[in-house]
C-alpha cells in the first residue's frame, strides 16, 4: 500500500493530491528560506493560528446564506482575512507598543487561535451547513479532497513561487541588511510585506493539507535543514524547496494509505527525518563532518606542537602527543626522537618560522590568512615567494 | 550657533550655498519616544572634501546619517543632495552602515555582499553578466580583497568585513559616501587602508562623510569637523572647529577634558 503511494498507484486523486502537496512543500521551503534568514521563523505559525477564526466565520457565513460549507476557495478568502488581521495587530503591537515581536507573536497566537476554537464549538452545536470535516484543517487531511481542491492548492503554490523568483534579490538583502537596502533604492517596508504576504499564501494555502497547528514545521525545517547543504542564499532557496517538496509529497501519500491519519503529523515527522539525516550527514556543517574535522585537525596541531618541542630540545607532557608521535614513528618509547623524527621536527620549526614572516606581512594576507599550523607552505606560495621569506629569516638571524 | 560655513579655502558661503551641496541638512530633528536624540540640526557638507561627524557618545551622529538617509522618520526637517530632496539622489549615495549591526553568519560568500551594491544597475530581474562580476572584482582589488572573493563572510576577521563593506560602497558608483564609524574595531592597518581609499575618493571629486570616534585622528585623517551633541554645536574646516574649547561645548566633563587636551 504504501509503496504504492509512493510510486503514484493510488489512484487519480490520491496522485493529483500528492502533487499538489508537493507544490506547496516547494513554495513553503523557499519562502521559509527568507522567513530563517530576516529572523522571522515563528512568524509563519503566528499566521496560521490566526486563521482559525475566519475559517470558522467563513463556514458560519456560508451556513446562514443556507451554501454547503465546505467550500474551499471561501474557506481560504476567510482564513486569509483573519490571518491578515493577526499579522496587523502583531505589526502594530510590535512597532507602537514596546512589546518586542516574539512576545506579540505569542500573544496575538494564542488569543487568535482560542477565538476560533470558541468558534469551531458553536459550529459543532449548529445543525447546518453539514460541519462535518471542519476539524481536519486542525492536523491537515487529504481525505475527501476534490480535484478542485488539489488545483487550488497547487495553484496558490505556483503563484508564490513566481512572486519569490522575482522578489528573491531585494528579499534577500533586506534580510542580510536592511540599512544598505534602503539606501539602494529599495522599499524595505513594502518588501518586508512581500514576504508576510507570501509567508500568508502559502501558510493559508496549505492549511487544508498540513493542518494550521503545524504547517510552521513545512515553512521552518525545509529552511533550517538547506543552510547545513550550503552557503548561499540563492542555493539554499533551491534545497528548501526541494526538501519542502519531498515532506509534501512523503507527507500526502503516507496519511492517503491509512483512513483517518491527519496529514500535518506525518509532515512533520518527515521534515524531522530530513533534518535529522542532514544535521548528521550534511558535508561542511553537518554534526558528523564537524566532529571528524576537529578530531584530524586535533591529532595535527598535537603531532605540530610535539615535532616543534623535540625540535627545540623541549620535554612533551601531553599523553596524546606522545601517543601519537609513537605511532608514527617519530620518538621511541622512552621519549627521545627517532632519525626521521628529528627530521620532521627541522622541517616543521622552519616553516613554523616561514609562517610568522608571512603572517607580518600585509602582502601575504590571502596567504596568511590559511595558516593554521599545519598547511604546507608549498601549497600556498611559489618557490620564489618562499625564497623571498627565507632571506628575511636570515636577515633576522643575523640581527 | 555658527551661520555661515567656513570651508577649506576660507571662503565664507552662506546657508543658501546649500543648495550645491552634495549634503544639506535643516532643522532635522529626531526622537526615540519623547527623547529627541537629534534636535533641530543643521549641517551642510562641502563637496570633494572629507568631514568627520564627532561628538560623544548618545550624541545622536548615527541617528543623523540614518534620518538624513531616510532610513528613520524623522519627527521635522529637509534633507537635500546636490540642491534637491534626498529621497531622488539616492543613486548619487553610497552607505557604509555599522559592521555590529550585522548577521555575519548570513549564507553569502564575499562577492554576493559586494554584488548587492550593483543592485541599481541590476534591479529586480536583471541578469548578472560578465560587467558586474569584473565590477565586483574591481571594487574587492581596491580594497586588496580579491583574494577573498569566494570567502564566507563569517570567515572574515574584523577589518576584512569593514572592507568588504567599503567595497560594495564602491560599487554603488555614488558622488557622495556616508559611513557609519568605519574604524570601529579594525585594527591600524587596515585604518591606514581605508584612509587610503577615502583620500583617493575625495581627490577624484567625491564627497566623504564619516561618523568618527577618535579625536587623535581627526586632523590627520579630515578636512572638516561637524561637532555635535543633540544639535550642532560647530561646523567647519578642522583647523578652525576642532578646537579645545568646542571640544569642551561638546563632550564636557573633567576626564573630556584630558583626553581632549592629549587630542588637540
Amino acid at each position: 500500500m504504501l509503496i504504492e503511494a509512493l510510486t503514484l498507484q493510488l489512484g487519480y486523486n490520491a496522485t493529483l493530491v500528492a502533487a499538489g502537496a508537493a507544490l506547496l512543500g516547494m513554495a513553503c521551503g523557499a519562502t521559509g528560506t527568507f522567513l530563517y534568514l530576516g529572523n522571522r521563523a515563528l512568524i509563519s505559525d503566528a499566521i496560521s493560528h490566526s486563521s482559525l477564526p475566519g475559517l470558522a466565520l467563513a463556514f458560519i457565513a456560508m451556513a446562514w446564506l443556507g451554501m454547503d460549507g465546505r467550500s474551499l476557495p471561501v474557506l481560504l478568502v476567510g482564513s486569509a482575512l483573519s490571518a491578515f488581521a493577526g499579522l496587523h495587530v502583531i505589526n502594530w503591537l510590535s512597532a507602537k507598543t514596546r512589546l518586542a515581536e516574539d512576545a506579540a507573536i505569542g500573544a496575538v497566537l494564542s488569543v487568535f487561535f482560542g477565538l476560533g476554537i470558541v468558534l469551531l464549538t458553536v459550529i459543532q452545536s449548529m445543525e447546518a451547513g453539514r460541519q462535518a470535516g471542519l476539524e481536519d484543517f486542525l492536523l491537515g487531511s487529504t481525505a475527501g479532497m476534490l480535484w478542485n481542491d488539489a488545483i487550488t492548492i497547487a495553484v496558490g503554490g505556483a503563484l508564490v513561487l513566481l512572486f519569490l523568483t522575482v522578489f528573491a534579490r531585494p528579499m534577500a538583502m533586506v534580510a542580510f541588511d536592511p540599512e544598505f537596502a534602503a539606501v539602494s533604492g529599495i522599499d524595505t517596508r513594502q518588501t518586508v510585506m512581500i514576504t508576510m504576504g507570501l509567508a500568508l499564501g502559502v501558510t493559508v494555502v496549505g492549511i487544508k493539507v498540513a493542518g494550521l497547528i503545524l504547517i510552521v514545521a513545512l515553512v521552518t525545517i525545509p529552511a533550517v535543514a538547506a543552510r547545513f547543504w550550503t552557503s548561499r542564499v540563492r542555493y539554499m532557496v533551491v534545497v528548501a524547496g526541494a526538501i519542502g517538496a519531498a515532506c509534501g509529497y512523503l507527507g500526502a501519500a503516507i496519511s492517503a494509505t491509512v483512513p483517518d491519519l491527519p496529514t500535518g503529523p506525518i509532515i512533520v515527522m518527515v521534515a524531522f527525518a530530513a533534518f535529522l539525516i542532514t544535521m548528521l550527514v550534511a558535508p561542511g556543517r553537518g554534526v558528523l563532518a564537524v566532529i571528524l574535522r576537529h578530531r584530524r585537525f586535533q591529532n595535527r596541531v598535537h603531532v605540530r606542537q610535539g615535532l616543534l618541542a623535540l625540535a627545540q630540545g623541549q620535554p612533551i607532557y601531553e599523553r596524546l602527543t606522545i601517543r601519537l608521535l609513537r605511532r608514527r614513528g617519530l620518538v621511541r618509547a622512552d621519549g627521545v626522537a627517532t632519525e626521521k623524527g628529528r627530521a620532521k621536527a627541522a622541517i616543521a620549526l622552519l616553516d613554523e618560522r616561514r609562517w610568522q614572516i608571512l603572517r607580518s606581512d600585509p602582502a601575504h594576507e590571502v596567504a596568511a590568512s590559511s595558516y593554521n599550523g599545519l598547511t604546507p607552505l608549498e601549497s600556498v606560495l611559489t618557490l620564489d615567494q618562499i625564497a623571498e621569506i627565507d632571506k628575511a629569516l636570515r636577515l633576522e638571524a643575523v640581527k | 550657533m555658527v551661520l555661515g560655513v567656513a570651508t577649506r579655502n576660507g571662503r565664507h558661503v552662506s546657508e543658501d550655498a546649500s543648495g550645491h551641496s552634495p549634503l544639506a541638512i535643516r532643522g532635522l530633528t529626531v526622537s526615540y519616544g519623547e527623547k529627541p536624540v537629534v534636535f533641530s540640526m543643521d549641517a551642510t557638507f562641502e563637496s570633494g572634501a572629507m568631514t568627520a561627524i564627532i561628538g560623544p557618545n548618545g550624541a545622536g551622529k548615527s541617528t543623523l546619517l540614518k534620518a538624513a538617509l531616510g532610513i528613520l522618520a524623522p519627527l521635522s526637517g529637509k534633507v537635500t543632495c546636490f540642491g534637491k530632496p534626498l529621497s531622488r539622489q539616492l543613486e548619487k549615495i553610497a552607505y557604509v552602515p555599522q559592521r555590529a549591526g550585522i548577521d555575519w553568519d548570513f549564507p553569502a560568500p564575499v562577492r554576493d555582499v559586494v554584488m548587492m551594491g550593483l543592485y541599481r544597475n541590476l534591479g529586480l530581474m536583471g541578469r548578472i553578466g560578465a560587467i558586474h562580476h569584473e565590477k565586483v572584482m574591481s571594487c574587492l582589488a581596491r580594497v586588496g580583497m580579491d583574494g577573498f572573493a569566494d570567502r564566507q563572510i563569517g570567515r572574515l576577521s574584523g577589518g576584512q568585513q569593514q572592507r568588504v563593506f567599503i567595497a560594495r560602497a564602491l560599487a554603488q558608483c555614488a558622488d557622495l559616501f556616508l559611513l557609519d564609524e568605519p574604524f570601529a574595531g579594525v585594527d591600524v592597518a587596515t585604518e591606514k587602508a581605508i584612509v587610503k581609499i577615502l583620500k583617493e575618493l575625495r581627490s577624484n571629486g567625491k564627497t566623504v562623510v564619516a561618523v568618527h570616534h577618535d579625536l587623535s585622528t581627526v586632523p590627520e585623517y579630515f578636512d572638516n569637523v561637524l561637532l555635535m551633541n543633540t544639535t550642532r554645536i560647530a561646523e567647519g574646516a578642522a583647523g578652525e572647529t576642532f578646537t579645545q574649547s568646542n571640544l569642551l561645548k561638546a563632550y564636557g566633563g573633567a576626564l573630556a577634558r584630558v583626553q581632549i587636551s592629549a587630542a588637540v
